[in-house]
């Protein structure tokens, strides 16, 4: 064993390679992307690992693995799981023989994400046991818990992080590469009665899982991660109990003093709930505060528990009003609902759902240190995220912007870094739902606004995942509309990883690239045009000439990715040139232009400028050259 | 000792691998250590910020409000946003460089600088302030890009971070810093000695870095 400072993402890794780990798939997603990352970088011979397609493709290769023995591990964000979630509820009934583990990180806030769902719920829903960590050292050690639980069990089993855990870094214990387990998959055994689902096996499925988890919930009960706990305030038996989870549990703990009376009940298996150890928590107490992030889970849980054992507690949380009912729980937001409960402070006004600490010292600055009395502070600039400086999309949403200017337009985004398009001046993103979604939205519009140009921008990865389900169905229904693939080669936004169509895996294999062109040509458009997008007139030629052909057809906007990519030469602006009109500024929003504030005129930053050109092919007094486009 | 600092920045500017050094630096004087970290879209020229937590007896890996016993800040705007998280008499080490973003050309509010300034040195005080005079140290550095090392290495000096000196961020550099970015790290942790001193400060000035002659906030008199 050796310590060492891990994020809580790669300590779960860590823990899933200590477990003897044979198999881990993926698709990238924000808080969960490092922790397939850290098993390809640790991994020893024998250890595969791959990033999927998407998250439905990564559950169904873990599976597989796990049929056949394996110790199997898939990891996911939260959204991912709804990908997933159509084998994944089917694997529920099936179950495994290796152990495996499904990895979903869950995101309060939401940070990253489109939802705030909470993947406890999901884990009742599917019947399937669920471990819920406090910190990156819990959840290293929870990953070997999980797939011994898995294996006993026969079916797969969730570890559910969220953002503070995965991107929480902390002095960890790991074991050794010597030291971790090897497991040697027997392989599958052919049992039509056991792997192929039936209604006849899945009436038996049911029921026995129903019995498996009133037993499980029982010996949860005394799984050693389920703690009751008691503050060492002067009152033997207190009258106050504090139920809590995951990282509010340190929430809480910071809250807590040695003088207050309370006793702690915190939850790692929300699912399935260990009512006995409740049951003990709540005998004598009066009132509980139940601290929990995303759905009341705990909370219903001890209302229930209360009533099927007839106690008279009362349990406060999210649905009295005590703790906000959406968003991330903080350690004052936690503070104060405590010293509420307690009797310590003031009623405890819940603020506004997504008090993150960011949102709360955007803000109000003025409560500022506390006890000391400070003037309102400056107005603060506003720092949404931006498109960064050279960014391909930029030009690329630009050049379908001006093509198109005039025209009645619809502009369907979807999931990268490209959804930053919606930001002023660009403005280009009209709607976005999730993973693949803008292309058949697109045609949905069309069929209600027909005289409506529509336009679906989808990336790279993106339209590896789940969009050419969707070019295909509209091809096949006869839509019309431009589908507009930004291909920057990488999946940009979750930090760059491979996929099929930059030609290398995470295995570290050069493997032949799969075709966005050969795609869309295949599934039968007649117009697939590839341009580069920081050529911009031609850009806005090929936008033109492409929008009004019939039916759906592809513009496939090709430029590298400029985070991957070093600038060759950056350009700069001849003062005596430029006459300070700010075209450049209020038309691209480059993080790179900066207008000065007296003169007027704009500057490069040349720190962040790549030498797109586009400023340079835009700028109305040629005053802007040097820059050399990759 | 214990320490709750704060970093802050705007994406990109490196607040994720100051906190690992920071982190490490701790951990090389044997003392538990644990930090939150803004990864994600946020990244994208967002407002950025790290929790670092050295010492025993912590918790949660976020500290409260009211509870930092230093801000560090690489853009003064975001020294501003994360006031609320000082503790009272806690010190606030920032870069005089503002970071303006795209917003503030395209109809957002304006990048106010000289009432940022003043209303840290009013909110802080001026002995609890120091400000790190971002344009020398790119002139002694040679570049933009070690910003976040000199800020780490003024922190330390002026005592922001608890234990951790400079010496054990040094040491933490050549731990973890790549054979190309090394001798650039180390330059940067050590300018503040430069800086640091009187003469060449032309005036008795020490918890400002640089005589600064772009400074265009009144700093007021420094001891």
């Amino acid at each position: 064993m050796h310590r060492e400072f891990l994020m809580g993402n790669e300590a779960m890794a860590a823990g899933a390679l200590a477990a003897g780990v044979n198999v881990v798939a993926g698709y990238p997603g924000t808080p969960s992307t490092e922790v397939l990352e850290t098993v390809a970088r640790r991994r020893g011979e024998g250890v595969y690992v791959e990033w999927s397609v998407n998250e439905k493709a990564a559950l169904e290769v873990a599976a597989g693995a796990a049929y056949a023995g394996a110790r199997a591990l898939v990891t996911m964000k939260q959204v991912g799981l709804n990908v997933a979630s159509d084998p994944l509820m089917s694997l529920s009934y099936i179950g495994v023989k290796g152990g495996m583990v499904v990895l979903v990180a869950d995101d309060p806030g939401p940070i990253s994400s489109q939802t705030e769902q909470d993947t406890r719920t999901f884990a009742a829903y599917a019947k399937l046991p669920i471990l819920d960590p406090s910190s990156p050292s819990e959840a290293y050690e929870m990953m070997g818990e999980a797939f011994v639980l898995s294996e006993e069990l026969g079916c797969p089993v969730i570890v559910r992080p969220t953002t503070r855990v995965d991107h929480g870094y902390e002095d960890v214990e790991v074991a050794d590469p010597e030291e971790w387990s090897r497991n040697e998959p027997e392989g599958f055994v052919r049992d039509p009665s056991r792997w192929v689902i039936f209604p006849a096996l899945s009436v038996r499925a049911h029921a026995s899982i129903e019995r498996r988890d009133a037993l499980l919930a029982k010996r949860l009960s005394g799984y050693a991660r389920n703690t009751m706990t008691q503050t060492a305030g002067p009152a033997a038996r207190p009258r106050l109990g504090v139920a809590t989870q995951g990282i509010s549990a340190t929430y809480v703990a910071e809250n807590l003093g040695e003088k207050d009376d309370v006793r702690v009940l915190r939850v790692a298996t929300p699912y399935p709930f260990p009512e006995d150890l409740a049951a003990d928590f709540l005998d004598g107490l009066d009132e509980v505060l139940c601290v929990e992030e995303l759905d009341p889970v705990i909370e219903r849980a001890l209302v229930a528990a209360c009533g099927r054992r007839g106690l008279s507690v009362k349990i406060r949380g999210k649905l009295t009003g005590d703790i906000q009912p959406s968003g991330e729980n903080t350690v004052e937001s936690v503070g104060r609902a405590i010293d509420a409960f307690l009797g310590k402070g003031e009623a405890n006004e819940i603020e506004a759902p997504g008090i993150s600490p960011r949102a709360v010292s955007q803000a109000e600055g003025r409560e500022c240190l506390s006890t000391e009395k400070c003037p309102a502070p400056p107005t603060l600039p506003i720092r949404p995220p931006v498109l960064c400086a050279g960014c391909p999309h930029r030009a690329s949403f630009y050049a379908v912007k001006k093509a198109m200017r005039g025209r009645k337009t619809l502009f369907c985004g979807d999931i990268g870094c490209y959804t930053l398009g919606n930001a002023k001046p660009l403005d280009m993103v009209d709607t976005c739902l999730c993973m693949g979604a803008g292309i058949n939205i697109a045609q949905g519009v069309t069929h209600v606004e027909p005289d409506t140009a529509a336009f679906a921008f989808v990336g790279d990865s993106t339209f590896f995942a789940s969009g050419i389900t969707g070019v295909v169905n509209a091809f096949y229904n006869q839509a019309n509309m431009t589908l507009v693939v930004l291909d920057n080669s990488t999946t940009a936004m979750t930090g760059h990883q491979p996929h099929p169509g930059t030609g290398r895996t995470m295995m570290g294999q050069v493997v032949e690239k799969v075709s966005i062109e050969r795609v869309l040509l295949a599934i039968g458009l007649a117009v697939v045009e590839t341009v580069d997008p920081l050529d911009h007139e031609a850009a806005v030629e090929t936008v033109r000439r492409v929008a009004d052909e019939p039916g759906v057809k592809a513009i496939i906007f090709r430029s590298p990715c400029v985070v991957l990519a070093r600038p060759r030469a950056t350009s700069a602006v001849d003062v005596e040139k430029c006459v300070g009109c700010q075209r450049c500024v209020r038309e691209l929003g480059c993080p790179a232009l900066v207008p000065d504030a007296t003169t007027g005129k704009v500057r490069i930053d040349a720190t962040q400028c790549t030498g797109c050109t586009l400023c340079e092919q835009i700028c109305p007094t040629h005053a802007i050259s040097g820059g050399e486009r990759l | 000792m214990s320490a709750n600092v704060i970093l802050a920045g705007v994406g990109g500017q490196g607040a994720v691998l100051a906190s690992k050094l920071l982190a490490r630096a701790a951990m090389g004087r044997g003392l538990p250590v644990k930090t939150a970290e803004t990864i994600g879209m946020a990244q994208r020229g967002g407002s950025v910020f790290s929790h670092v937590r050295v010492g025993e007896g912590t918790h949660s890996p976020l500290i409260g409000r009211g509870r930092a016993d230093a801000i560090v800040a690489f853009e003064p705007a975001e020294a501003v946003r994360q006031l609320p998280f000082l503790r009272p008499g806690g010190m606030v080490v920032t870069s005089d460089a503002p970071v303006v973003p795209v917003s503030a050309a395209t109809g957002g509010p304006a990048y106010d600088l000289p009432a940022i300034m003043s209303y840290l040195q009013e909110c802080v005080g001026e002995k609890n302030l120091v400000v790190v005079d971002a344009a020398a140290a790119e002139a002694e550095l040679g570049t933009a890009r070690a910003l976040n090392v000199v800020l780490l290495g003024a922190a330390a000096r002026a005592g922001a971070l608890g234990p951790v000196t400079v010496d054990d961020l040094a040491d933490a550099v050549r731990a973890t810093v790549s054979p190309r970015f090394l001798d650039l790290d180390l330059a940067a942790l050590s300018i503040g000695d430069v800086f640091f001193r009187a003469d060449k400060m032309g005036q008795a000035c020490p918890r400002a870095y640089g005589t600064s002659s772009r400074a265009i906030w009144p700093i007021g008199p420094l001891q």
